[in-house]
């Protein structure tokens, strides 16, 4: 992991109307890194991704790429600087097959022809090196199980050769195996040294590949944990914002009855 | 877990959903080893039947519907009248079908956004009147009206798609609107004379009668078209074989390319035999099989063919990825109504005159019938081009055979009507299976 973040947002913030999204956010992400965004509803985590993205400009603070301040104001820019985003619900086409999917509004061409053997060519290898294994590059995506749609649609953000890959719940609407799939994959992204901020509600998820989890509450900071040394706990507890709440008394209760 | 789980999560290719296998699978554990569920064809003639027997329980028909109703058209016909399926009727059928055709070319693009225009039979009659006038009335020239008539239909297109596109009225409001709209407008420059009479002796209407050949009927210019076709496609697949054997990626056994270079050879030289008997082929007929060709390319090869698709299969996805989606809908409803105008040249060709019922009556339903009788899906993002000529081969058909019956236009019209009821009952249950199937 290197000393300078590929991303730093700098007490960033946000406002819609009267309605105060973000305020002072403070996030880093360094290549080779998974960065576990966690927070309740309406905490400001797509907000705050969406700030990355380029959907939304923030209204204060800085974000940096590499060191160096940069303004995102579209999502054009912020592609342009190599963030990729993976959204919640597919962003495919059913119709298209897999390796159209991939290269979709960026189609590889030759004299003006989109060339179909080179686009399949670099799709077999991105999905080798990815040991992403689907039954064939060229059957729509109709075709695929959820967990094989999702793990394309992350492969497509690779694409364009992004150095932060943004997953907004990728495991949402996932089996087991499915799930397991996809935290692989994510794995694949950190061994590639990519930054990957990784939005999810399921702890599990978190715990098993980030490296280190910031909790957003109504729109603040509130704590970054390395995920090896937190427990969940811990992390709960930040989410909700105290120690004393109904997801702990509720544990506490079954401790106490469990003493009885 | 990153450390642990690794060895007890399962490869994640060997997901086995659809095949329940034991957990020490051994398929599962060399790397090497083809995964069970990847669809590979097997060598040899038995690869393609287990294969098409797949793509049939899929609901990927394809073009088979289409090729046994054209046999079973023709085999009535031809028990009911000997005279169907002489060459002379044949090349009638060839020659009526482009005009029609011309319209289901451009239909083509509205479906696969899983749109519909209603607006090209007044179009289409509108642009014959409009190039009448201008030839007629004002003296121009032909070819120059004729570009003009064609640039019509493309802005009543656009304009059509932008109603569609930027304000959000449903296409088929707006060109319904236009059905009604664009044939008043023709109406109205006919005014009371109601036919204007175009001279036949030169310009677009000479070229697109019914007695204009290529190449003067000489007996060399079927088989020349013919053997383009074959060449070209052979050609194009061995080069297409050659290429991904150098890229490593999966091609065409050779075996395939021959039966397919096979079919087209005896398909287009029986054709061309069949036309040279009756008279030669009409430069019409070659008109459409160009566009054909030409629209196939856009649709199949270009970035723009690419957009159309990924609109027809899922707006989001598309805008995500950066396509511009109201610039295709705009440019697919102008592409429509340029097709029509053309389509209305033709019907000017056929008549060498501008009628009050060019392009009215079944003429939209023909085109729209011809486009889904040929694969092309009304749901949008799946078809190809070439259901414009295999429809419009089957519907010709029809009506050329009812005519040599001497059936009533009542009985045509339900007869068609049946027809395209038929076509999208095969489009909707082939889509329900396929998504039964996983394919749609």
């Amino acid at each position: 992991m290197s000393a300078t973040p590929v991303l730093a947002l700098r007490g960033v913030s946000k406002r819609f109307g009267a309605v105060q999204a973000l305020t002072d956010v403070e996030l880093e992400v360094h290549p080779g890194e998974v960065v576990a965004l966690v927070g309740d509803n309406g905490a400001g985590k797509s907000t705050l991704v969406k700030t990355i993205a380029g959907v939304h400009p923030i209204d204060e603070g800085v974000i940096e790429w590499e060191g160096n301040p940069v303004s995102i104001n579209r999502p054009h820019d912020a592609q342009g600087l190599g963030v990729a985003t993976v959204y919640q619900d597919l962003a495919l086409c059913d119709n298209l097959d897999v390796v159209g999917n991939l290269y979709l509004g960026r189609e590889l061409l030759h004299r003006g022809v989109i060339d179909e053997v080179s686009m399949e060519k670099n799709a077999r290898e991105l999905l080798s090196t990815l040991s992403i294994r689907i039954p064939s590059v060229r059957i729509p995506i109709a075709s695929l199980s959820g967990g094989q749609r999702q793990v394309v649609a992350i492969a497509r953000a690779l694409i364009g050769d992004p150095k932060v890959v943004i997953l907004d719940e990728p495991t949402a609407a996932l089996g087991v195996e499915q799930t397991a799939q996809v935290l692989d994959l994510v794995e694949r992204l950190r061994e590639r040294n990519l930054g990957v901020i990784l939005i999810s509600h399921n702890m599990a998820d978190v715990k098993a590949v980030a490296d280190t989890v910031h909790v957003l509450r109504l729109g603040k900071n509130n704590g970054s944990f390395p995920v090896k040394t937190t427990s969940h706990e811990e992390i709960i507890a930040a989410i909700t914002g105290a120690t004393d709440n109904a997801v702990t008394r509720r544990a506490g209760r079954r401790d106490a009855e469990a003493a009885k | 877990m990153s450390d642990t789980s690794k060895t007890v999560k399962p490869d994640p290719g060997a997901e086995h959903q659809n095949t329940v296998a034991p957990a020490d699978d051994p398929t599962a554990a060399p790397v090497s080893v083809v995964d069970p569920r990847l669809l590979i064809r097997d060598e040899g003639l038995k690869g393609y039947v287990t294969e098409f027997k797949r793509k049939i329980k899929g609901g990927e028909l394809g073009s088979l519907p289409v090729v046994i109703g054209l046999i079973v058209i023709w085999t009535i016909f031809q028990f009911q009248n000997e005279r169907f399926l002489s060459a002379d009727n044949l090349s009638n059928i060839s020659y009526y079908m482009s005009a029609t055709g011309m319209l289901a070319i451009g239909l083509v693009f509205v479906l696969l956004l899983g749109e519909i225009d209603l607006s090209v039979g007044s179009v289409s009659g509108l642009a014959s009147t409009i190039f009448a006038v201008f030839v007629v009335t004002h003296g121009m020239n032909g070819w120059l009206a004729l570009v003009l008539a064609v640039l019509t239909g493309i802005a009543i297109g656009a304009l059509q798609g932008w109603f569609f596109a930027r304000i959000g009225v449903p296409a088929f409001v707006v060109t319904l609107a236009g059905f009604l709209g664009w044939n008043g407008l023709m109406l109205w420059l006919l005014g009371s004379s109601g036919t204007i009479n175009i001279p036949a002796d030169e310009g677009p209407v000479k070229l697109l009668g019914q007695s204009s050949f290529f190449m003067d009927q000489a007996i060399i210019g079927a088989y020349l078209l013919a053997g383009l076709g074959v060449l070209s496609m052979l050609v194009g697949s061995v080069g297409e074989q050659r290429r991904r054997k150098a890229a490593g990626v999966p091609f065409r056994p050779t075996s395939e390319i021959a039966l397919r270079v096979g079919a087209l050879a005896v398909a287009s030289f029986a054709a061309a035999a069949v036309l040279n008997n009756a008279s030669g082929v009409s430069n019409a007929l070659v008109i459409f099989l160009a566009a054909l060709v030409i629209v196939d390319f856009v649709l199949r090869r270009t970035t723009y063919g690419r957009k159309v698709f990924a609109v027809g299969g899922g707006i989001e996805a598309a805008r995500r990825a950066g396509i511009n989606v109201p610039m295709v809908r705009i440019t697919v409803f102008a592409i429509s109504g340029g097709f029509a105008a053309i389509g209305g040249m033709f019907f000017a060709g056929q008549t060498a005159s501008a009628t009050l019922n060019a392009g009215g009556g079944n003429t939209l339903m023909l085109a729209i019938a011809a486009a889904v009788i040929g694969g092309t899906s009304l749901f949008g993002g799946r078809g190809n081009v070439w259901s414009a000529l295999l429809g419009m081969l089957v519907i010709q058909s029809i009506q050329t055979g009812l005519d040599l019956l001497n059936m009533n236009t009542s009985i045509q019209y339900m007869i068609t009507g049946a027809v395209l009821l038929g076509a999208v009952v095969i489009d909707s249950v082939s889509r329900r299976s396929q998504k039964a199937a996983g394919r749609a």
